[in-house]
């Protein structure tokens, strides 16, 4: 028997909400944070649209020292961290360095940062660069950073499995934990949104490039043309079952089951989900809802909807992809996806998918622009990551 | 023309501009006292060194000595460091 793991803390930075209260109080309308981007100008790119985070003003978060350190995805780690353990009600200084883990997951690093001092240094020489692009672009840099800021020298890592990598993170808590840790912060934030970062992401050839955004990122429609990126994610408190409950903190829910697979001859996504619910000690009918990957990329719409027909059935069970709203975050989505699925558990509430008009032959139930309410006991999450990577989470309330 | 000199205003406003204010004012105190304070104390790590001597540096137009970082680890001996260095320039 293998221990219980449990969430008792959640910190959301999303591009529609800010903090658990506003992001939670948007996704459940409906309402999106997709818009122009205006980070840089970007009329000469394809792609135009983004999941932007407005209003987040580092200063008023984070002290002076951290600041020429940092790259946005940082700050915005640090930020959702600190949020987790307040909402968990942990004070990191309490308790023992070595009992408690870091483990994030990152599909970028520091890129906006490293694009600033790349240019200094072709403009104008490697004595312009600043001494802290040695970590700052680094992929492990959110953890450090956690680390050293809340004085976690427990083990500690980051995955670097692009969409899937939010559900890797936190499975590797799970396995830290279980090998006697007693607390993780653990998911996943990414922010590219830096003219660099753009032209990276539009090598995929999955970025949308329509202007209105109401029709750029539509999962499972006919219209389906690709995704609008985003910024954010969100970072968990884990811990063991036993030592949450004994010293009374709130719980969201338990990490039920995980697996992750990739893809050979045939797609891995049906296997990582019924491995996961195997993990889980559980049927197909025992989900309540799933939180898709939703690439809103034709093929693997289709591998996505045909996996979930053939594991639950013709409209089998409630699908969902709240990241309509946020666009695609990378690692950050299925860590966000992680946290809205306790919300939704504990609110009974599904949030709604929005944009999108869902075709009829992908036979999913998808819960369309209007949030379903629905007692919630399972929810399983789906993550793919470029290149071939599948992911599946069942958590329970 | 003027010897150039640099003093404990100056390394202040280089720290501050590249590394940031540490927690708990340690720049703020009494001059004498500052000067003689560990970096690490006053909350300044290895790499915010890095990172003042590479300013220092593009600044003052000179070279410090890789040992500088290492060695100079108060106020008062960076200072003198950097010192020596602008009365005896690479020619």
């Amino acid at each position: 028997m293998t221990a219980s793991v449990v969430v008792t803390g959640l910190g959301i930075t999303a591009p529609n909400g800010l903090g658990t209260k506003d992001y939670w109080s948007a996704t459940r309308v409906g309402k999106s944070g997709i818009g122009p981007l205006t980070r840089f100008d970007a009329a000469p790119y394809p792609a135009k649209l983004a999941g932007e985070i407005d209003g987040f003003t580092a200063e008023e978060h984070l002290p002076s020292r951290l600041l020429p350190q940092t790259d946005q995805v940082t700050r915005l780690s640090l930020v959702a961290a600190d949020w987790a353990l307040a909402d968990a009600g942990v004070r990191p200084a309490d308790l023992p360095a070595f009992d408690m883990g870091v483990i994030t997951a990152s599909s970028a690093g520091g890129f906006e940062f490293s694009q600033h001092e790349l240019k200094s240094l072709w403009s104008k020489g490697g004595e312009y660069v600043s001494a802290y692009q040695s970590f700052a672009w680094f992929y492990a840099v959110n953890t450090g950073q956690i680390s050293i800021r809340n004085g976690m020298k427990g083990p500690s890592g980051v995955v670097v499995t692009d969409q899937a990598g939010g559900l890797d993170a936190v499975a590797q808590a799970r396995r830290q934990i279980r090998k006697g840790t007693s607390l993780v912060v653990a998911g996943a934030v990414d922010a590219l949104l830096c003219s660099w970062g753009w032209v990276g992401l539009h090598t995929s050839g999955r970025l949308s490039t329509a202007d209105d955004p109401g029709r750029a990122y539509l999962p499972f429609d006919e219209r389906a043309a690709g995704h609008v990126p985003g910024e954010g994610g969100a970072l968990l408190i884990l811990e063991a079952a036993d030592a949450a409950r004994a010293r009374g903190a709130r719980v969201y829910g338990e990490i039920a089951g995980y697996a992750a697979t990739f893809d050979g001859r045939e797609p891995g996504l049906r296997k990582a989900i019924e491995l996961a619910l195997t993990d889980a000690d559980l049927a197909p009918s025992d989900v309540d809802v799933v939180f898709a990957d939703a690439a809103a990329e034709p093929e693997l719409d289709r591998i996505e909807a045909e996996t979930l027909v053939e594991v639950f059935g013709h409209r089998g069970v409630p699908v969902t992809a709240p990241k309509t709203m946020t666009g695609r975050l990378y690692a950050g989505a299925a860590a966000l996806d992680l946290a809205t699925a306790f919300l939704a558990m504990g609110e009974g509430l599904i949030p709604p998918t929005v944009h999108t008009d869902p075709a009829d032959h992908y036979g999913l139930d998808l819960v369309g622009t209007e949030a379903r309410p629905a007692e919630l006991r399972t929810a399983l999450v789906l993550a793919r990551g470029h290149g071939g990577f599948n992911s599946a989470m069942v958590v329970r309330s | 023309m003027s010897q150039p000199t640099f003093t404990l205003d100056d390394l202040k406003r280089i720290l501050l501009e590249g590394s940031g204010a540490p927690e708990g004012g340690g720049l703020d105190g009494d001059a004498q006292d500052v000067l003689d304070t560990e970096f690490s104390d006053i909350g300044y790590d290895s790499l915010a060194l890095l990172e003042t001597a590479s300013r220092i540096e593009r600044e003052y137009g000179i070279d410090l000595d890789e040992s500088v970082i290492g060695d100079a680890t108060t106020p008062r001996a960076f200072i003198d460091a950097v010192g020596d260095h602008l009365v005896a320039p690479a020619a």
